[in-house]
């Protein structure tokens, strides 16, 4: 019992939530790149939080169903179509054996989530499904959908039909503002460059992936070219000798050793990753305890949201 | 000792500015410390040359309380605590054949390849950091005389096993990949299997030696030549 991939799309990926405590022998987290749209992906379907879905990065994935099941699709507007028909995203649909499910190029964003009453039975790689093809690592083979590939899930033969109203559900607009917790590094930065950083818009360039998004803009100078390599957490942001910013992410390798103007409030980086290149990105500084907040609100937020159902 | 935060979830901890066997040991000694003190508020720890990167559970706790914990647990410590770290062996096979470089390296430090080969595996060497690629650790130091700076040029594609130095580093590649240090020799040990428990024969902190083996043993340990 499986959804059968037809056209893999440009890239599309098994992820749940990441994988956690392996950076002691170079692992990286991996998981969706928009933690937002994942969770309500999941939350839609009834599924426990983190369940294994598909991260279609800017669409053109078909499937088709080998199983009666239900199926959600959250996050960027990649249209839906099952059988030819187009339904909404944000909503809960059933599918029936042989149906095809397509998601054609994004409108507005670039990363969807497709998942299926609960989820994909793929089997952990170091405590994760979430593929990281860079390490080869985790969902089918370390790597990413292939037409031909088989998803294991379930028969599922009721679910309540939640769906997020359109008022409720995020837009994906091409100007995103990122908020920034300031470095420790900062000193390494002049006053001026600091505020060069804050006051200029940057544009996204074209080399921006799964394991960071490097900007293009006034170029921030730094008085050093290196530090001893350390530890990167997940949306610090480096500054690399050409003064370009890169806003690490996901896939990002865990040490390194260019210094740091801040990092990126994870909330706003899940926004970031939905900018194709040319978006345009502002930063605006915060203070830690001001993104402690930031994360319990939105928590707070996203799982206090009410759904709606619809009946048949 | 110096603590920063340095994201929405971490924490850096410095522990000197240099890396040295030294720094290395108290890295190590304070990683686990840290691990003790945070218990299940900890997500993952990234030792490093002389810095620790903490990842806490940001809906759990918060960075005060984080540093709190992690200063009282390094004030315990004994005022110069460090870590001896457990000794690995790695037999390696060094010859032109699996060392491409290994030739040049020698006429570069005008040594003999016998001597290059009896300074590298002379020396013990710490696990200063593990990165870049599951499994691909960072030993230091390299002995002066043959270290070496990276290739103009990377190679597209260095061999798994492949024994490398770069500037005063040294490294045992865990899998095949692009890469721009010079090859001295191959190593049969795998550096990363993710079927094999543990994942990995050494941890940061560690001290390793070199062992240098003939092709028939290298060949014996199940060392490929390819």
């Amino acid at each position: 019992m499986s959804l059968t991939v037809l056209q893999p799309g440009i890239l599309s990926l098994l992820q749940d939530s990441g994988r956690r405590g392996r950076h002691r022998i170079g692992l990286t987290n991996g998981g969706p790149l928009d933690g937002e749209a994942f969770y309500y992906c999941n939350r839609l379907l009834g599924n426990a939080e983190g369940t294994t879905v598909i991260e279609v990065s800017f669409g053109g994935l078909q499937l088709q169903a080998r199983v009666d099941t239900f199926i959600c699709v959250t996050g960027a507007r990649m249209p839906l179509r099952i059988n030819g028909a187009t339904r909404s995203l944000w909503e809960v649909h059933p599918v029936a054996a042989g149906d095809t499910v397509s998601l054609d190029f994004a409108a507005q964003g670039c990363r969807a989530y497709l998942g299926v009453a609960d989820g994909f039975t793929i089997e952990p790689s170091f405590g994760s499904t979430a593929t990281v093809m860079r390490e080869n690592i985790g969902g089918l083979r370390g790597d990413k959908l292939h037409a031909g590939d088989e998803l294991p899930c379930a028969t599922v033969t009721n679910r309540r039909r939640y769906y997020l109203p359109a008022d409720r559900q995020p837009h994906y607009q091409n100007t995103v503002t990122v908020r920034v917790i300031p470095g420790y590094q900062q000193h390494h930065f002049s006053r001026l460059q600091q505020r060069r950083f804050f006051s200029h818009a940057y544009t996204v360039s074209d080399r921006c992936d799964r394991m960071g998004y490097r900007l293009e803009g006034p170029a921030i100078a730094c008085d050093i070219d290196g530090i001893l390599s350390e530890g990167i957490c997940f949306g610090a942001i480096q500054v690399p000798a050409d003064g370009q910013p890169i806003v690490l992410l996901n896939d990002r390798q865990t040490i390194g050793g260019y210094p740091k103007i801040g990092s990126a409030l994870s909330l706003d980086a899940a926004h970031l990753a939905q900018l194709a290149p040319g978006g345009t990105v502002h930063f605006a500084p915060i203070s830690p305890h001001g993104a402690h907040n930031a994360l319990h609100l939105a928590r707070s937020f996203a799982r206090r949201q009410p759904l709606l159902e619809r009946r048949a | 000792m110096e603590l920063h935060c340095a994201g929405e979830d971490a924490i850096m901890l410095y522990l000197g500015d240099e890396a040295s066997p030294e720094v290395s040991a108290r890295v190590q000694a304070a990683a686990a410390a840290v691990e003790r003190a945070l218990g299940d508020d900890l997500v993952d720890l990234v030792p490093s040359y002389a810095s620790v990167l903490i990842i806490y559970d940001a809906l759990h706790t918060d960075h005060l309380s984080v540093a709190h914990r992690t200063r009282e647990a390094l004030q315990a410590l004994a005022a110069h605590a460090t870590s001896e770290g457990r000794e690995v062996v790695l037999p390696v096979y060094y010859d032109p054949e699996v060392g491409e470089d290994l030739a040049a390296l020698a006429e570069r430090a005008s040594l003999s390849i016998e001597e290059v080969i009896r300074l590298h595996s002379a020396t013990e060497y710490r696990v200063y950091a593990i990165g870049f690629a599951p499994g691909f650790a960072y030993l230091g130091q390299v002995d002066e005389r043959i270290a070496a700076p990276r290739l103009a040029t990377p190679r597209q594609k260095v061999p798994r096993g492949a024994v490398a130095i770069a500037d005063r580093q040294t490294a045992v590649y865990p899998a095949v990949s692009p890469g721009g240090w010079n090859l001295i020799g191959r190593c049969p040990v795998r550096m990363f299997d993710p079927d094999a428990e543990p994942t990995m024969p050494v941890s940061v902190g560690d001290r390793v030696r070199f062992e240098a083996v003939s092709r028939e043993r290298f060949l014996e340990l199940g060392g490929e030549l390819a």
